[in-house]
C-alpha cells in the first residue's frame, strides 16, 4: 500500500503493508535507528515517537494509522526549534542520565510529551506519565531529576 | 563523540600521511610508542590535530567504562577533557586482555581495577614523550615544561599535543613513567566529569548492534524448542511463504531450532509465527516450578559437598544441642537479565573471513567460538564492538550462545551474505541462561547469651561454571565458587560454620546475573543477621559491627561503610528501618532502607547507600552505578520470577516479567567513603545488599519476614 509519511519534517513515499508497525518502517526502512525496539507490545516505551505532537508507542501503531501524519523521532529533536526538546536534551546531559542508553530515546520523547502537557509536573505526575518507559539500568532517579531541571529552566 | 570508528581506520594509523603518536604495551609487556601499531597494542592515540583517542579494551553496557578508562589516560596526560574520546579496541585476546582473567572480556566488576595502572602508565608515557619532544624543539629542559589541558608551555613557548606527535613517535618511551600522586589528580575524583557517551545516547546517534543495517543483509530470528533441552525433528514453513519479505527457513545443524530469514525484522518475526515445528522433548526439562523447588529442598537435606572445614554433621550436632536456635529456609527463583536491548549480532563477510558487529562482552570466548563454528582461523575473524544496550551478564556466556546461533545461520547461507540475528523480548524472557534457582537452609545455634555457637548452612543451586571453560579456575572439589560466594567467605566472624553445597541438575541453562551468587547469598546472610538481631534484641547495626574485627583490613572496611550508612541515614536503634551490608567484587556497600506500608501494600521510599570502592575515579559514575544496581536488585526481589509449567516458561514479555518502573524507584542518597586503596568495581556491588535491606525494613514495619522470593509470593504488593 502506498503511504505518505512526514518524519522529522521530511516527506516520505513508502510502499508497505498497512499493518506493518511504524517502528519497523522507521528503523529498518528509513534507518532512523534512534527509535528502539524493546518489547514490541507497548510495554517498555523504547519505541516512543511523536505522532502529531503526541507520544505514541510505534511498535503497536500500524503504519496505516500514522499515514498522512507528522512523525518526530529523537533524531528530529535537535534543531527542531522546540524549546522543550532543547531543554530536555540539555538536562539529560547535565544530569548524565544515561547508562546503557538504549531506553533513553524513548524516555526523552516521553519527557518532551509530558512537559508539553504539564509544564511543571509534580513527582506523582512524572511517575504516572513516565510509567510506560522502562529503564533496565534503573536511571529513574536521574530521569526524574532531569525532567525537573528542564521544567525549571523552561519556567524560569 | 564517536567510538564506532571501525578497526580498519584504526589500524591505518599514520597511513594517511598525517603524523600520529600511538602509545601502548608491546608483547613483552613493556611500554612502546610509534606511528604504527603492528608491533604493540596502543591504548592511546594522539593525532596531529591534538585529538586524543583512548582505546577501550572493555565494552560499554552502561557501567561507564568509556568514561572511566578515558579519565585514567586524560589524567596522566593532562589532556583537555573535551578533546579526548574513547574508541573500542578490536577483539585481540593477546593485546587487550583483562588482567583479572587473562583474556579479553568484561565482567566481575573488574574493568577499572585491572586497567588502573595500565591506562595511567600509557597516559604518563605519552605525556613524557610529548614533553621530551617539545624540550628538544624549544631547546629547554623537560622540567621547565608545563602541561595543562592539552597545552604544553615553557616561557614564551606554547604548543598543542598535535605539534609534537611526529617527533614524539620516533622516541623511546620511558619504561617506568612517573605517575601522579593522588594529590595531583585533576580529573580522577572530580565530582562531575561529563560522561563520554552522554550526547550520542541522547540524540539517537549512539550505534548499537540492533541498529546495524548492511546491503543485502538477511534478518534472522530463531524458532527454538518450547522446553529446555528439546531437539528439532522437522518443520513446515509453507504458511510462512505467504508473508511478504520472508526469504527462507533452515534447520540449524545442531537441531537447536529453525533459522528464519527475511528481508526485515518484522517479516522475520511474522514468518516465525507461521512455522510449525516438531520437537523431540525426551531429554527436555518437563518439571514445573513447584516440583523444582521441592526437588531443590529435598536434595538440600544431604549436601554433596562441604565448603568449610567443619563438617555438616558436626555443626548440626552443635546447633541441635544449643539452647536457642534460629532456623530458616529461603527460596529464590530463576531470573532473566532482560537487558533493554535484546540480544543481537551481525555477521558480515570480509575479503578473507568475517566481521562480527556486536555489543561484545567477552571477545575472548566469542572470537574463538565463531572461528571454530565457521571453520576459520582466528585471524580471519574480526569483532567490532558496539555499544551494548545493557547486559547484566547476559551478553557473556561461556558457550557464546547467541554468537553460535548467528554463526550457524550465517554458515547456512554459505557465509556470503550479511546476517543479523535478532532476539525478540519473548526470546529473551523464555531463552534461559537465568540466574539459577536457589534453596538455602540455615540453622543457627546460640548460647544463653545469644552468642553464635554453630551455623549450619546448606545451599542447593545449579552450578553456573561446571562444564564451562571457567571450571578449572572457579570450581574446587565440586564446589562452584559462585554458589557460595558471600556465605562461605562472609567477612563476619561466624564461629563453627558449615556450608553444605548441592549442585542441582536441570537442562535449564543458568548464568551469572549482575553480582552472580551474591544475589541470593547476601539476601540470606543479611536476613539471618537481622533475625539474629531481632532474636537477641540487639540493634542490627551494632550487632554487625560486633561481628567484625577491625584489625582485619577487609572487615574494617566493611565496618567503615556500615558506620557511613548509619550516619548518612541518621540511623537510631529502635527505628523501623532496614539495614544490610555486603562485600562483593572487592567493594563494600551498606544500605539503610526506608519503606512505608499500608497492610500488604508496600512502597520503598528511600535508600541510603554507603560505598567503599577504593580510589573513586568518577564519583558521579559510582553514584549512578549504586542507583542502578540498587534499582536492578530491588525490581527483582519485589516481583520478578521465571517459572516453569511442565517445563515451559510461563512468562514471555514485560507484562508478565514486570520490570521496575519509575513509580517503584525510591529516592537514593549515596555516600562514597574516601579511600586511597586501589580502585575496585562498582557495576555489581550495589545489587546484593539492596534486597535484604528492603526485606529487613519490611520486617521492621510489617512484621513479615520474607523468605520466599520474589516478595509478591508473600502476598505483598508494591505501589
Ligand atoms: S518496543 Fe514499543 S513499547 Fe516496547
Ligand atoms: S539506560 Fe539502560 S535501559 Fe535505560
Amino acid at each position: 500500500m502506498a503511504i505518505q509519511l512526514t518524519i522529522n519534517d521530511q516527506l516520505h513515499h513508502l510502499d508497505v503493508a498497512p499493518d506493518t508497525p511504524l517502528l519497523w518502517v522507521i528503523r529498518d526502512q528509513l534507518e532512523l535507528t534512534g527509535t528502539k525496539f524493546g518489547c514490541g507490545v507497548a510495554s517498555c516505551g523504547a519505541c516512543t515517537v511523536h505522532l502529531n505532537g503526541t507520544p505514541i508507542r510505534s511498535c503497536v501503531t500500524p503504519i496505516s494509522v500514522a499515514a498522512g501524519g507528522e512523525i518526530r523521532t529523537v533524531e528530529g529533536l535537535e534543531g527542531s526549534g522546540d524549546p522543550i526538546a532543547e531543554a530536555v536534551q540539555q538536562a539529560w546531559g547535565e544530569k548524565d542520565v544515561v547508562q546503557c542508553g538504549y531506553c533513553q530515546s524513548g524516555q526523552i520523547m516521553s519527557a518532551v510529551g509530558l512537559l508539553k502537557e504539564t509544564p511543571n509536573p509534580s513527582d506523582e505526575q512524572i511517575d504516572s506519565y513516565m510509567s510506560g518507559n522502562v529503564c533496565r539500568c534503573a536511571t529513574y532517579v536521574r530521569v526524574k531529576d532531569a525532567i525537573k531541571t528542564a521544567s525549571d529552566k523552561l519556567e524560569g | 563523540m564517536s567510538v564506532a570508528i571501525s578497526r580498519r581506520n584504526f589500524l591505518k594509523a599514520g597511513a594517511s600521511g598525517a603524523a600520529v603518536l600511538l602509545v601502548g604495551i608491546n608483547p613483552r609487556g613493556a611500554l612502546a610508542a610509534g606511528q604504527q601499531s603492528t608491533e604493540f597494542n596502543p591504548f592511546v592515540r594522539i593525532d596531529a590535530d591534538g585529538m586524543v583517542t583512548v582505546i577501550i579494551k572493555h565494552f560499554e553496557m552502561g557501567q561507564g567504562t568509556t568514561t572511566g578508562l578515558t579519565t585514567l589516560v586524560a589524567e596522566e596526560l593532562d589532556a583537555d577533557w573535551s578533546r579526548v574520546k574513547p574508541q573500542f579496541a578490536p577483539s585481540d585476546n593477546a593485546k587487550y586482555k583483562n588482567l583479572a582473567f587473562g583474556s579479553q572480556g568484561t565482567g566481575g566488576s573488574t574493568a577499572i581495577a585491572n586497567s588502573f595502572m595500565q591506562y595511567r602508565q600509557a597516559g604518563a608515557a605519552a605525556r613524557e614523550l610529548l614533553v621530551k619532544a617539545a624540550a628538544r624543539v624549544w631547546q629547554v629542559a623537560p622540567q621547565q615544561i608545563r602541561v595543562e589541558k592539552g597545552v604544553l608551555s615553557a616561557g614564551n613557548h606554547r604548543g598543542s599535543f598535535g605539534d609534537f606527535v611526529e617527533l614524539a613517535a620516533g622516541m623511546e618511551p620511558n619504561p617506568e613513567p612517573i605517575l601522579k600522586s593522588p594529590e595531583q589528580f585533576q580529573l580522577i575524583g572530580k565530582q562531575k566529569l561529563p560522561r563520554k557517551d552522554s550526547k550520542a545516547k541522547t540524540n539517537g546517534s549512539a550505534r548499537f548492534a540492533m541498529d546495524v543495517k548492511l546491503p543485502g543483509m538477511r534478518y534472522v530470528v530463531i524458532l527454538r524448542a518450547p522446553k529446555f533441552g528439546g531437539k528439532l525433528i522437522d518443520f513446515d514453513a509453507s504458511q510462512a511463504t505467504k508473508i511478504s519479505g520472508f526469504v527462507d527457513a533452515k534447520a540449524l545443524p545442531n537441531a537447536a531450532g529453525v533459522a528464519v530469514y527475511a528481508e526485515n525484522t518484522w517479516a522475520a518475526l511474522q514468518a516465525r509465527n507461521a512455522i510449525q515445528a516438531q520437537w523431540d522433548l525426551s531429554g527436555a526439562e518437563q518439571r514445573s516450578s513447584d516440583q523444582l523447588v521441592a526437588d531443590h529442598r529435598a536434595v538440600n537435606q544431604s549436601p554433596q559437598h562441604q565448603a568449610k572445614s567443619d563438617g555438616t554433621e558436626q555443626v548440626a550436632a552443635l546447633v541441635d544441642a544449643a539452647p536457642r536456635r534460629i532456623e530458616a529456609e529461603f527460596s529464590f527463583p530463576f531470573l532473566a537479565h532482560a537487558p533493554m536491548e535484546p540480544l543481537v549480532c551481525v555477521f558480515e563477510p570480509t575479503a578473507n573471513g568475517v566481521r562480527v558487529l556486536d555489543g561484545c562482552q567477552f571477545p575472548a570466548i566469542a572470537h574463538g567460538t565463531i572461528a571454530a563454528v565457521l571453520q576459520l582461523k582466528p585471524e580471519q575473524v574480526e569483532i567490532e564492538t558496539l555499544y551494548a544496550g545493557g547486559s547484566f551478564g547476559r551478553r557473556a556466556t561461556p558457550t557464546a550462545d547467541y554468537h553460535v546461533e548467528a554463526a550457524l545461520a550465517y554458515a547456512l547461507l554459505g557465509q556470503k551474505l550479511p546476517v543479523k540475528l535478532i532476539w525478540s523480548r519473548e526470546d529473551d524472557i523464555r531463552g534461559g541462561y537465568y540466574r539459577p534457582m536457589a534453596q538455602h537452609r540455615a540453622s543457627i545455634g546460640l548460647d544463653e547469651n545469644g552468642q553464635i555457637i554453630g551455623w549450619d548452612h546448606r545451599i542447593t543451586a545449579k552450578s553456573i561454571l561446571i562444564g564451562s571453560p571457567f571450571e578449572s579456575v572457579m570450581v574446587h572439589n565440586g564446589i562452584d565458587h559462585t554458589t557460595i560466594e558471600g556465605v562461605a567467605d562472609s567477612l563476619y566472624t561466624l564461629p563453627k560454620m558449615s556450608v553444605g553445597v548441592t549442585n542441582f541438575e536441570t537442562p535449564v541453562p543458568v548464568l551469572w546475573w549482575r553480582s552472580v551468587g551474591h544475589t541470593h547469598n547476601a539476601y540470606v546472610i543479611e536476613s539471618l543477621i537481622d533475625m539474629l538481631a531481632h532474636e537477641t534484641e540487639r540493634d542490627p547495626v551494632e550487632l554487625r559491627l560486633s561481628l567484625l574485627d577491625r584489625s582485619h583490613k577487609e572487615q574494617a572496611r566493611l565496618a567503615g561503610v556500615i558506620e557511613a550508612a548509619r550516619d548518612l541515614a541518621d540511623w537510631k536503634p529502635g527505628q523501623k528501618r532496614g539495614f544490610a551490608a555486603h562485600y562483593s567484587f572487592n567493594t563494600f556497600v551498606a544500605v539503610v532502607a526506608d519503606v512505608s506500608a499500608d497492610g500488604d501494600k508496600v512502597h520503598v521510599d528511600k535508600l541510603h547507600i554507603a560505598v567503599d570502592c577504593g580510589v573513586a575515579i568518577n564519583p558521579d559514575v559510582i553514584r549512578a552505578q549504586m542507583e542502578g544496581g540498587a534499582g536492578f536488585g530491588l525490581g527483582a526481589v519485589m516481583r520478578n520470577a521465571i517459572t516453569l509449567q511442565d517445563g515451559e516458561v510461563v512468562q514471555s514479555n514485560f507484562p508478565d516479567y514486570q520490570p521496575l518502573r519509575m513509580a517503584d524507584m525510591p529516592a537514593i542518597e549515596v555516600r562514597i567513603v574516601s579511600s586511597n586503596e586501589a580502585p575496585t568495581g562498582v557495576g555489581e556491588p550495589g545489587v546484593p545488599p539492596t534486597g535484604p535491606a528492603v526485606a529487613n525494613a519490611i520486617f521492621a514495619v510489617t512484621g513479615k519476614r520474607i523468605l520466599d522470593l520474589p516478595m509478591t509470593n508473600s502476598g505483598l504488593s508494591f505501589v
